[in-house]
């Protein structure tokens, strides 16, 4: 079966984020009042499989993630 | 004459130095592409440069490809293993040494020298070092700030500091942890640093204290 699956990668919590403070900054400089600005990776890609939740975890462990700093989630439907 | 291997995957950039500074410390050395075997090398190195573009993170990609494996063989064996800047990306991220390079606290690439205190002399890396010395090597990185759970267990062998030996936030160029510039596994047979040594291996580039790295791992290599 054929899935899609939607992949986000973030820093953990208390990690400092070089290009989040950068683009928050901008964003200040342009009159927004933004806070707590974090930029996580996002991946989204079709995969064949019986198990798809289980590979997306691989996948994050193995290469989409570093898992000593970094958290992610996924998501997984059919494609129609 | 003991052989070193220098593995170049796509993106390497610093191969053709580092070769040459492992000649001039008197060891034979050769470029190696990263599909070929490591078999008949008394050591690897891998170099510095861009590998795979530094995509996803750098050192990511080149971490999960076959010839790692024998590197990992290598490193379980005791033979000497040696990860500059980019090699180092792909040492922590293969997971033969412990912690992460994330992003530069100040989030550019910096291209600068360093002052660096050995902290550990006692690696097949350092062993022609003083301890306690201050040496001068360039940097050039944006992935150099780094980071792991359980300082207290990893073993530092170079720290950024002033000239003096002093390590001080100032003298931190990439918000490291502990100033950390150079990290090896805990036999010592694996060092990972993001200083370049092949850049800091003739006069005529600034400085010869580079050289005195591959001098060791050379010597250590011929036991």
């Amino acid at each position: 079966m054929r899935w899609k699956v939607k992949v986000i990668v973030r820093l953990k919590e208390g990690l400092n984020d070089p290009e989040g403070r950068v683009i928050q900054k901008a964003l200040r400089n342009l009159g927004f009042n933004v806070e707590n600005l974090r930029v996580p990776k996002y991946f989204e890609f079709e995969l064949e499989s019986e198990k798809p939740e289980e590979e997306a975890e691989e996948m994050c462990r193995k290469l989409l993630a570093n898992p000593l700093i970094h958290e992610w989630e996924y998501s997984v439907e059919p494609v129609s | 004459m003991v052989k070193f291997a220098v593995v170049v995957f796509p993106g390497t950039n610093c191969d053709f130095e580092t070769e040459r500074a492992i000649r001039k410390a008197g060891a034979e050395a050769e470029r190696v592409w990263y599909k070929t075997s490591l078999k008949d090398f008394d050591g690897v190195v891998l170099p510095g440069g861009f590998s795979y573009a530094d995509y996803l993170r750098a050192g990511a990609i080149a971490a999960r490809q076959e010839i790692m494996e024998e590197v990992k063989e290598f490193a379980r064996d005791g033979r000497p293993v040696l990860g500059i800047c980019n090699g180092f990306q792909i040492l922590t991220e293969s997971g033969l040494l412990p912690g992460a390079l994330r992003p530069n606290k100040v989030p550019r690439f910096i291209c600068r020298w360093v002052h660096l205190k050995v902290a550990d002399t006692e690696t097949p890396f350092t062993q022609l070092y003083e301890p306690g010395e201050t040496i001068r090597m360039p940097i050039a990185h944006a992935e150099g700030n780094y980071y792991v759970d359980e300082p207290s267990k990893v073993r530092v062998v170079f720290q950024y500091s002033d000239e003096k030996g002093n390590i001080t936030e100032e003298a931190n160029p990439n918000g490291s942890l502990l100033n950390i510039a150079a990290v090896a596994n805990e036999k010592g047979n694996v060092l990972g640093t993001m200083p370049h040594p092949e850049r800091a291996s003739d006069r005529f580039l600034g400085s010869e204290d580079g050289l005195r790295l591959f001098r060791s791992m050379v010597e250590w290599a011929r036991r």
